[in-house]
């Protein structure tokens, strides 16, 4: 039934999205610059929705991924187990606190500290949103390591530990290796869950449609541009399609991110089942 | 083994886990942050009149008891179509399901749909129920919507918390000759509900944020009442929350953040209660 869900919904995006590939073709909606759906003709080049996505995905990683691979190391092998308890709390509430009320929080936090900090005109830019899509992806991120430290059976702790390594040297050398798969497979599933998110971005990234230049540029992207544009459409019109394309797209992203994930977290059970 | 590396690793130890500890603590600390800012901002503007009467003036004065009570229903509705579907679907994998490929694929299929993005979701309501089922922007429609997110984290959940029950326990039922259905009915179901219970909950409080799966299927700003028939549209607090922000000038800080205070400790308080009765639960029973 999944099977069935899964592919109805890439069957409706596909019928919906068939008369834009039909008449603007799916190459020259990838590799176009310009997006002007309004303009007569309109002009529906995806790339700067592709790239800002990217861009912001980009600065998501580099904020979620030390922080939430750290904070798992931490969890799993330094922590007393009340300190780990709490750590998980934590960590639910934040997956808990809905994407609009970052969204909200940035705009009332980041939005004036960026502006200040890098003396811009507007903080709305990439910058600000990839930050808190990082802070969006941590709970991704750590609990997934997590599980995948875990998973490390403890005789091979003991082991390099009977060899006079320290915990660290134990975590660095021997652990982390072992782990390295389920931890990769984290870092996907967080930048699977950063590229879909919607309301944030689309609350702190500006939202202009042209090529990102820099980290400080307005960008859009490819969730912000569905929401913010749909509304507005006509049914079946063009625009319309071409939004289902965009949606197709990000579809196709997150699926083939999600397909590899999916398949090194197996490889890494099959490798610790005893 | 020379003296200086042994040294050398105990500073390299104590780096490491400064940093590590760092890393935690930050997030720590983003969390209090969150929350701290969340109750501090909101606080001022919860009371009686807020948490029963209309939004007036485009949400700038009066309440915003319509929206609860629309987040409730669909998450009601929503709730009516995952348990059941989801249960099964869980029930089936974890006892019934044959090791194969066809098996494999279903559960690739599942944590593929627990990662499609949310206005994914939502472009594919508009499409399949909105127009294709006709059912038009409503709860409904919105509900199936939510249900279709929701199913996987559901199906994972059950899933998960049979896998827990000893097989023991199974056997000894079967030996006393029960029927297989008897015995998930009567044994491995009551031993796993908190689990499972638990875990749908904490799917469906996600649901109960999400603002882009709603956003064409049947979220509607402008309202007043509560929604009187699941064809009816219905107002939601985090749709509430993102139009007033985006779509009304001079919004009220006070009363945005009070309907977000409203939504977080929803969430927040519903999750905490079913974590901690499953704990509950789980501490009662020993195998």
């Amino acid at each position: 039934m999944a099977i069935v869900i899964l592919a109805a919904i890439a069957l409706f995006l596909v019928y919906n999205a068939g008369r834009a590939l039909t008449e603007v073709g799916l190459g020259t909606m990838l590799s176009g610059i310009q997006w002007y759906p309004t303009s007569d003709p309109g002009k529906f080049g995806m790339l700067p929705l592709v790239l800002g996505s990217l861009l912001v995905t980009g600065v998501a990683l580099a904020v979620g991924v030390p922080v939430g691979v750290g904070a798992a190391v931490f969890i799993s092998e330094f922590a007393g187990r009340r300190l780990k308890e709490v750590m998980k709390s934590v960590i639910e509430f934040m997956a808990a606190v809905p994407s609009v009320v970052y969204g909200l929080i940035g705009v009332a936090v980041l939005i004036p500290l960026v502006k200040d900090v890098f003396d811009l005109s507007s903080g709305l830019t990439a910058l600000a949103g990839g930050i808190v899509l990082g802070v969006m992806s941590v709970p991704t991120i750590v609990s997934i390591s997590e599980d995948a430290l875990h998973a490390v059976p403890d005789d091979l702790r003991h082991g390099s530990a009977a060899l006079g390594n320290t915990r660290w040297q134990t975590t660095f050398k021997v652990t982390l290796p072992s782990a390295s798969s389920g931890i990769f497979a984290a870092v996907m599933l967080g930048l699977g869950r950063a590229i879909g998110e919607t309301m944030a971005v689309l609350m702190l990234t500006g939202n202009a449609a042209v090529m990102p230049t820099s980290l400080f540029d307005s960008v859009r992207t490819m969730t912000g541009t569905i929401a913010a544009e749909m509304g507005e459409v006509v049914q079946g019109g063009l625009h319309y399609s071409v939004l289902f394309t965009v949606g197709l797209v990000l579809f196709a992203i997150t699926f083939g991110i999600n397909l590899a994930a999916d398949l090194v977290l197996e490889r890494q059970r099959k490798r610790w089942r005893r | 083994m020379s003296r200086a590396r042994t040294r050398q690793a105990r500073v390299a130890e104590t780096i490491a886990r400064g940093v590590m500890g760092a890393m935690a603590a930050s997030v720590i600390a983003v969390a209090l942050f969150v929350l701290a800012y969340i109750v501090y901002q909101g606080v001022g503007a919860i009371d009686w009149q807020f948490l029963t009467d209309v939004p007036r003036d485009r949400g700038r004065a009066g309440g915003i008891y319509p929206v609860i009570i629309g987040t409730v229903y669909v998450v009601t509705a929503t709730a009516a179509f995952t348990l059941p579907v989801g249960v099964l679907a869980g029930i089936y994998l974890s006892e019934y399901a044959p090791r194969n490929l066809a098996t494999r694929a279903i559960r690739l299929a599942i944590t593929n749909m627990a990662g499609v993005p949310s206005i994914v979701y939502g472009l594919f309501g508009l499409a399949a129920f909105v127009l294709a089922a006709g059912i038009g922007r409503s709860v409904l429609a919105a509900a199936l919507t939510l249900t279709c997110m929701t199913l996987p984290v559901v199906i994972t959940a059950t899933e998960e918390a049979l896998r827990q029950i000893p097989q023991d326990i199974r056997q000894a039922s079967l030996a006393l000759g029960a029927t297989k259905l008897r015995t998930i009915y009567k044994v491995v179901l009551p031993a796993a509900a908190p689990g499972i219970v638990t875990g749908s909950i904490l799917g469906l409080a996600r649901a109960a944020g999400e603002t882009a799966p709603i956003l064409f299927t049947g979220a509607v700003f402008q309202m007043r009442q509560t929604p009187d028939s699941p064809l009816s549209q219905f107002m939601a607090l985090p749709y509430h929350i993102y139009a007033q922000v985006t779509s009304v000038p001079d919004w009220n800080r006070t009363l945005v953040w009070g309907t977000v205070l409203v939504l977080v400790a929803g969430v927040s308080i519903v999750s905490m209660v079913a974590a901690a009765w499953r704990s509950v639960q789980r501490r009662k029973i020993k195998w």
